[in-house]
């Protein structure tokens, strides 16, 4: 069985040494006898001071108390945890890469443009749209430039929509960015089979419609198939059809947003293109657009004339910028190289394989794990513990980290929140079939086992069950507010 | 695909595109129309060489700053960061198995809580502009007012951020002037503005223009009702008065002078900090302080009542994927430089661009620096032609120049902002004013 490394657990700030940096330069100060305004000079710094060999220590020691995609399988539902590969973390390193500032002339970064364009060339390609802008940081950055581009969009036709719609199966990214664009949000209930319900989503839109925001395939990993009647219904009403692109991973080459009549994509290139995901970031959050939405899409645009290329800022009906810069550039290159050692058929067989891996696993689960709705799913499904938990006191959450014990992530827990004790898995098309088969036997073992060993999982992980209670109650998040808060509790003297 | 027969088989299939039978016809695509795939040896080579073309700070001394900076990355950051099992996992959604990242993201808290002087710190948002269009939102939330005043000497693009984010909840941002002799904020126009209605002030020290603001100290004091938001270089912090001791109630900033790349802008460290009493009003993901079962000392996310996977539409925030990686870097690279290291290191940027400032100041032509005032490491010149065809020239002779500023302020055109780091050398600066000195 799995067991992750215990170490010294002691944050850095409690350990002792002496620095071994230099700073270049810092023999020569000249002129620093005062070098700020009275009251701006820094009294205390509590910082640590440790030599280098202290700090390698440590950090690697954290890392070893981290499970990661590389450690092994990473089911997380919705998240696309496939494997990173290594050449995109060597090109992205690059000085090259790494040492170009933002704001240097055009003319000294024509290859860092030249890949930016081609990026965006490919993601139209894949997404059947028009035009993309790579500026945004995340996949929630993508959704609320989406939004801002909508909104945008039906100020220009002077028409001022207020509501954006989002099925109740959404991820809680697309109603949270559509409120901070400043839209109303209108959810709509799932139908029987968990997909849109169109006589709901009819109910619902209207001449104060700015936009849908849907994901197809849909959280459960079904594909919704009366996608056309939905982008009918969208736009008959004169509103836009939003695609969240969290689970473009399913259908790469098989169909497009751009064919299913979307208008407006945002893509998470740490999922479906295979980069890092970072402990929880970079990522990047391209959007793409139709032709009716181009005008509207961030500045700066990267254009190409007789194979040179520039920064246009000159758009007049431009939404502005929504991030510094040109976007997560390390993030962007290593996508890009993905997409070249892939090429057509492998981005399409990554699919393929992800679908295929999904609906074997889900096969292999189903004598403990049944999965409501339709029997073909996607690159994810969703499996129900409700039965686990009314025969053994066996909750979805139990489950989930009981599986650390076993060497495996938990996958996504209580989401959608249309299926009881939910777990959503996602496989991903980088596990062999052997993976697989031994996390279904896992799983299926976990079914069976003493519902008390399940109920105070994990046994082999670097702690035990952790106190999220209390963590929230006490609100401790910085080693400065621990301090205060212990010297406040122990008796003064 | 190995073993694809067996598995489609034990499905009940007999081919992939049955995988695909729920996709309707009339949205089927058929394939992509992109190149055949390449070898990894292809790939790097075909990558290394477009790269090629561009011109790098590594090798070509370089006098930008404005919000991205080049520092000394120390080896042992990179290779912290390059750690697959902090690189390769994902927001720590199991606390039980993703103690070192919670951990490693609880000490970039506590180092930017010490450095800004104030308890409470996110585990990271986009950038700097992104967290002042987030603070601008929380400082709607503290106090239920929607005017928000910021400088008119910020970049562009930071202002644009900011007005995109503070559209939705319907902040009004309003920009005050800055004093054309000292390039400070001025105080005068300040006042007039702070109005009733006022929710917020935004001072960045040291300012887009370089310049350590000597305002700063006393504007709670002259503000006391309206939420005082400070955008901080975290370098200078090294030896500048932590904004929490001024009043500020959050604390922005840049976190890429940290230990991070500057990468073409991307990715960066949004850092976002605040007094403990608004903890429940901030955005982004946070991690706390806890135990286990067993009353172990254990880390984990808290306070996600917030966030946008529970409240969805009422979210502080719509922020998920964040930066935390970049966070991870931050604190191998405070930890490496540790107390004395990031007190030399502010002086020893002040120093460079005072040595920078004098020599340029020597040339007849240029006017340096053009705001007489306390700056960092950077500071504006006043140049005889336009900074673009300055800058053109100055890529010829294999340097990277400075900012032309009249793209953020348009009055100052003939303007070009200036930096100096630890890793500009004598011999850096020798060779811009041997360039500048051609200039007429």
């Amino acid at each position: 069985m799995y067991r992750q490394a215990k170490h010294d657990r002691r944050l850095i700030m409690e350990k002792d040494g002496s620095s071994d940096f230099d700073v270049p330069f810092s023999d020569d100060l000249q002129g620093l006898e005062d070098f700020a305004p009275a009251g701006m000079l820094r009294e205390s710094l509590d910082l640590p001071s440790l030599p280098e060999r202290e700090v390698v220590k440590h950090y690697v020691n954290l890392s070893q108390m981290n499970f990661s995609v590389d450690n092994g399988l990473y089911p997380l539902g919705s998240c696309t945890m496939k494997f990173n590969p290594k050449y995109a973390d060597v090109l992205a390193s690059l000085p090259t890469v790494a040492g170009l500032h933002p704001y240097q002339d055009e003319d000294s970064v024509q290859g860092a443009l030249r890949l930016l364009h081609d990026l965006e060339l490919a993601l139209c390609e894949v997404s059947g749209m028009d035009a993309v802008t790579l500026q945004p940081a995340a996949g929630a950055h993508g959704e609320f430039t989406g939004m801002l581009l909508a909104k945008a969009y039906h100020a220009k036709s002077q028409e001022p929509r207020t509501q954006v719609v989002v099925p109740d199966s959404a991820h809680g990214t697309n109603p949270s960015s559509a409120a901070m664009a400043g839209f109303e949000v209108i959810e709509i209930p799932s139908g029987e089979d968990g997909c849109v319900d169109l006589e709901a989503l009819r109910a619902a839109v209207g001449e104060r419609t700015a936009a849908l925001m849907i994901t197809n395939p849909n959280t459960l990993g079904i594909f919704e198939s009366q996608i056309r009647e939905i982008a009918k219904v969208v736009h008959e009403a004169g509103a836009l059809l939003y695609y969240d692109g969290a689970n473009l991973n399913a259908v790469m080459g098989r169909t497009s947003p751009g064919a299913m009549d979307f208008d407006i994509v945002h893509f998470n290139l740490h999922k479906t293109f295979a980069t890092p995901h970072g402990g929880g970031g970079p990522g990047a959050g391209p959007v793409g657009v139709r032709e009716r939405l181009v005008p509207f899409l961030p500045v700066p645009r990267i254009v190409q004339r007789e194979g040179r290329y520039r920064l246009d800022y000159d758009r007049p009906d431009s939404i502005g910028t929504v991030r510094s810069f040109y976007g997560n550039f390390a993030v962007l290159v290593r996508a890009y190289s993905y997409i070249l050692r892939k090429g057509a058929d492998g981005l399409q067989e990554a699919s393929e394989r992800a679908v295929l891996n999904s609906n074997y696993l889900k096969r292999r689960l189903a004598p403990s794990y049944p999965a409501k709705y339709k029997e073909l799913r996607k690159h994810e499904f969703v499996v129900s513990c409700k039965r686990l938990k009314e025969e053994r006191g066996v909750r979805a959450l139990d489950v989930g980290k009981r599986l650390l014990d076993y060497g495996y992530h938990a996958p996504t827990i209580y989401f959608p929140a249309l299926v009881e004790e939910a777990l959503m898995i996602e496989p991903t098309e980088t596990e062999t079939r052997e993976t697989l088969d031994q996390f279904a036997e896992a799983m299926l073992r976990i079914a069976g086992e003493d519902p008390e060993l399940v109920r105070s999982a994990p046994h082999n992980a670097s702690v035990r069950r952790v106190d999220e209670v209390f963590a929230a109650k006490e609100a401790i998040l910085s080693y400065r507010a621990f301090k205060r808060r212990a010297a406040k509790s122990s008796p003064k003297g | 695909m190995k073993h694809a027969a067996e598995m489609l088989s034990e499905l009940g299939l007999s081919s992939v595109d049955q995988l695909f039978e729920d996709v309707p016809r009339e949205v089927r695509t058929n394939g992509l129309r992109l190149p055949r795939g390449m070898s990894e040896a292809e790939v790097l080579r075909h990558v290394r060489s477009m790269m090629a073309q561009n011109l790098c700070a590594d090798d070509h001394p370089c006098f930008l700053g404005a919000g991205i900076y080049n520092h000394f990355v120390p080896s042992a950051v990179r290779t912290i960061v390059s750690r697959s099992e902090f690189i390769t996992s994902y927001t720590p959604y199991q606390p039980e198995v993703s103690q070192g990242m919670l951990q490693a993201l609880f000490e970039y808290q506590s180092y930017i809580a010490e450095l800004t002087g104030l308890d409470a710190v996110n585990s990271s948002n986009y950038d700097a502009s992104t967290a002042l269009g987030e603070a601008a939102s929380m400082c709607m939330r503290l106090n239920e007012r929607k005017r928000f005043l910021v400088p008119e000497a910020m970049s562009w693009e930071r202002k644009s951020v900011l007005r995109n984010y503070a559209a939705g909840p319907g902040i009004e941002v309003v920009e005050y002037s800055y004093d054309p002799y000292t390039g400070e904020l001025d105080l005068e126009d300040l006042r007039s503005k702070a109005t009733p209605g006022t929710s917020g002030i935004y001072v960045e020290v040291p300012n887009f223009l370089g310049v350590i603001d000597s305002h700063a100290p006393m504007l709670k004091q002259e503000f006391p009702d309206v939420a005082l938001v400070v955008g901080a270089n975290p370098v200078s912090l090294g030896a500048l008065k932590a904004p929490g001791d001024y009043g500020a109630d959050i604390c922005i900033g840049e976190g890429q002078p940290l230990g991070m790349p500057m990468s073409f802008g991307g990715p960066l460290l949004g850092l976002f900090a605040c007094r403990q009493e608004h903890v429940r009003k901030m955005p982004g993901r946070v991690i706390g302080m806890t135990r286990d079962a067993e009353g172990e000392k254990a880390y984990c996310m808290t306070l996600q009542t917030r966030e946008q996977h529970i409240r969805r539409s009422k979210a502080t925030s719509n922020i998920c994927t964040n930066e935390a990686l970049m966070a991870v870097a931050a604190a191998a690279y405070l930890s490496i430089l540790g107390k004395e290291g990031l007190e030399t290191l502010a002086k020893v940027n002040m120093a460079r661009a005072l040595k920078l400032q004098k020599l340029i100041g020597q040339l007849e032509e240029f006017d340096s620096p053009a705001f007489d005032a306390y700056h960092f490491n950077e500071f504006a010149v006043r140049t005889p032609v336009r900074p673009e065809k300055i800058n053109k020239l100055l890529i010829k002779k294999g340097i990277i120049g400075g900012l032309p500023l009249h793209g953020h302020i348009r009055q100052l055109e003939d303007h070009m902002l200036l930096c100096a780091t630890e890793l500009t050398s004598d011999e850096d600066m020798e060779r811009l004013v041997e360039a500048l000195r051609e200039v007429q």
